[in-house]
């Protein structure tokens, strides 16, 4: 590659902080002791102070208390622990009734369909044309034998906020537990239980520019959730098997570094993104036009192809992502697109682009030049369109 | 390249050669649609006489495999004629391209398909063809060999997943051997409805999967 690579895809990874290595380091070669370890020796004890320290630091950002964060392998295992500690705790007792939205990440959903067929129901609520899921249809679809609710805090693809102020307050009222995959929002978006009652909050390092492989669950006090991951007793005795240090150190420093000021930034190029590349004929945009994420522009260009558009971009030193169907593995149109009631034409031509803190203005300025010319180059070759 | 493509592949997608329309074309078609994902416009110059296609272009809303095999097929058929350029297969494209991701044989089916979905528009508007068949079991399972099967990147019929295939009144019933929530089970649904819906004499397409 002739320039340096732009990539606009932190939606999906971002590149780790030397920061955030420097803080991890010291845990790989040095206090490499697990916590579990703290009754033997010195070298365990430290261990387990620098978790507990890290808990603390990452539980003050959500305004929660140390001992509701249990540290999990990342999101997907987060939100597999909501649903299925929750179904496994109250399914007998209370209900087996599950209430999630269409649009929701692939853990949440794929946990859903799981509990599905082990006898459970499960309604999926609809989002609006700009991805926003109606607490008034949630309220109707509650019945006495809803034992969770689980509402995203913000779209992975579209980027679109939701009211989960109002969902918590209304699942609190109707005395259903209320799950929410933070995923894509924590910490960009303000987010503190002290004033969203949410009861289980999903949460993930590997989109701030900390490490893969670790992320937390929320679990407010007095939660009931049964223990899935069996193991040692560990986290509580919630979550079996030794903790992650390094990576929940790196988790603690990315969440410490991701401020408020660059999270200012990233949506200060969002804006441009979106107002420049909506510039193009025929395109519009995908998801709310302001209750989205502050690094997300998400674009759906008519008369072509995601995954056409992705390798051009490739070739010229972007990376971006594509709603097509042709970029899935499963060969299925983005079910979000489709999900606010979008056709696969516009899942098929849809551009994510999502910015992080190595974006630069000038990243922001080359994207909106290149997208539009491989745009053009594809429409010429398209049968569709011509007349228009 | 770190990509799943072959360097023929990348460059028939970077340079796709008989890009275009013909304006004045002998005939032409288009397969598949933008609802069902991608779509391949063909279009021919045919000399009468000799029945040898003397130009061919083609359009494409599609993936870069899709666009490779466009322009790949094009390159193949071009010089031939159109009894000649009817026999070109999905398989010998995607050979010419040095191979494809088996995910991807699909889209490489639908341009051979529009190369072959044109000469047949050349043939009926020049009265090549004879009276309309009525569908047979035989025709649907011919149809089903171009239904792709996205685990290995073969048809569905080589590859066993159809279980059962029967007609009565205008009613295709086709039975899959797939669980009905399998990653794919919705991708084969639309590919067969797009195959087996449009006969002339199909009414509707039953699809069922085994669980």
């Amino acid at each position: 590659m002739l320039n340096r690579l732009i990539y606009l895809d932190n939606a999906a990874a971002t590149r780790l902080d030397e920061r955030v290595l420097d803080a991890m380091k010291p845990y790989l070669f040095d206090t490499y002791a697990v916590a579990t370890s703290q009754f033997g020796y010195s070298l365990g004890v430290d261990a387990k102070d620098a978790l507990d320290a890290a808990r603390a630091s990452i539980a003050q950002r959500l305004g929660a208390s140390a001992e509701e964060l249990v540290f999990t392998s990342g999101s997907t295992e987060s939100s597999n622990m909501a649903l299925k500690g929750v179904a496994l705790a109250l399914g007998a007792k209370k209900g087996r009734h599950i209430i999630t939205s269409k649009i929701e990440d692939f853990p949440v959903l794929y946990s859903a369909r799981a509990l599905e067929k082990q006898g459970f129901s499960v309604t999926y609520l609809d989002a609006d044309s700009d991805g926003r899921v109606d607490p008034d249809q949630l309220a109707r679809a509650i019945t006495p034998q809803t034992i969770l609710v689980s509402v995203q805090t913000a779209n992975q693809e579209i980027g679109t906020l939701q009211d989960i102020a109002a969902i918590g307050k209304l699942c609190r009222e109707r005395e259903v537990l209320f799950h929410t995959d933070a995923t894509h929002a924590f910490p960009r978006v303000a987010l503190d239980v002290r004033q969203v009652p949410a009861d289980l909050i999903t949460l993930t390092a590997h989109l701030i520019h900390g490490p893969k492989g670790v992320g937390a669950l929320y679990i407010r006090q007095g939660t009931p959730l049964t223990k899935w991951m069996d193991g040692g007793f560990q986290e509580f005795n919630l979550r079996g098997g030794e903790e992650n240090i390094p990576g929940i150190i790196g988790f603690a420093r990315a969440v410490e570094l991701a401020t408020p000021e660059e999270t200012a930034h990233l949506q200060a190029m969002r804006d441009k993104l979106i107002a420049r590349l909506l510039q193009t004929p025929h395109s519009r945009l995908n998801g709310h036009p302001t209750l989205r994420l502050p690094q997300n522009a998400n674009i759906s260009f008519r008369f072509v192809e995601g995954e056409s558009i992705l390798l051009h971009l490739d070739m010229r030193g972007f990376a971006v992502s594509t709603g097509s169907a042709c970029f899935s593995r499963s060969l299925e149109a983005s079910h979000v697109i489709l999900g606010i009631g979008g056709d696969h034409e516009r899942a098929h031509g849809s551009v994510r682009l999502t910015v992080g803190r190595f974006n630069t203005d000038q990243d922001v300025d080359r994207v909106t030049e290149a997208l539009p010319d491989v745009i053009a180059n594809l429409r010429a070759i398209s049968p569709l369109g011509k007349e228009l | 390249m770190p990509l799943p493509y072959s360097d023929v592949v990348m460059e028939h997608f970077k340079h796709p050669h008989n890009v275009g329309r013909i304006e004045d074309a002998d005939a032409k078609a288009i397969e598949g649609s933008p609802a069902c994902g991608d779509m391949v416009a063909v279009y021919l110059k045919v000399d009468e006489g000799s029945k040898r296609i003397t130009d061919i272009k083609f359009e494409s809303y599609g993936c870069a495999s899709n666009i490779a095999t466009g322009s790949i097929i094009t390159e193949l058929a071009k010089g031939k004629t159109l009894d000649e350029a009817k026999d070109i297969t999905w398989q010998q494209a995607a050979d010419a391209l040095g191979g494809l991701p088996p995910i991807k044989t699909h889209c490489s089916v639908l341009a051979v398909d529009g190369l072959r979905a044109a000469i047949l528009n050349y043939e009926e508007k020049h009265g090549l063809i004879q009276e309309r068949m009525p569908t047979t079991v035989e025709e649907i399972r011919r149809r089903l060999k171009h239904v792709m099967n996205p685990i290995v990147g073969l048809d569905i019929v080589r590859t066993k997943l159809v279980r059962d295939v029967s007609l009565a009144e205008g009613v295709v019933r086709i039975v899959i051997d797939l669980p009905l929530d399998h990653q794919f089970a919705n991708n084969i649904r639309e590919d067969i409805q797009e195959k087996v819906g449009n006969l002339w004499d199909v009414q509707e397409v039953v699809i069922e999967f085994t669980e």
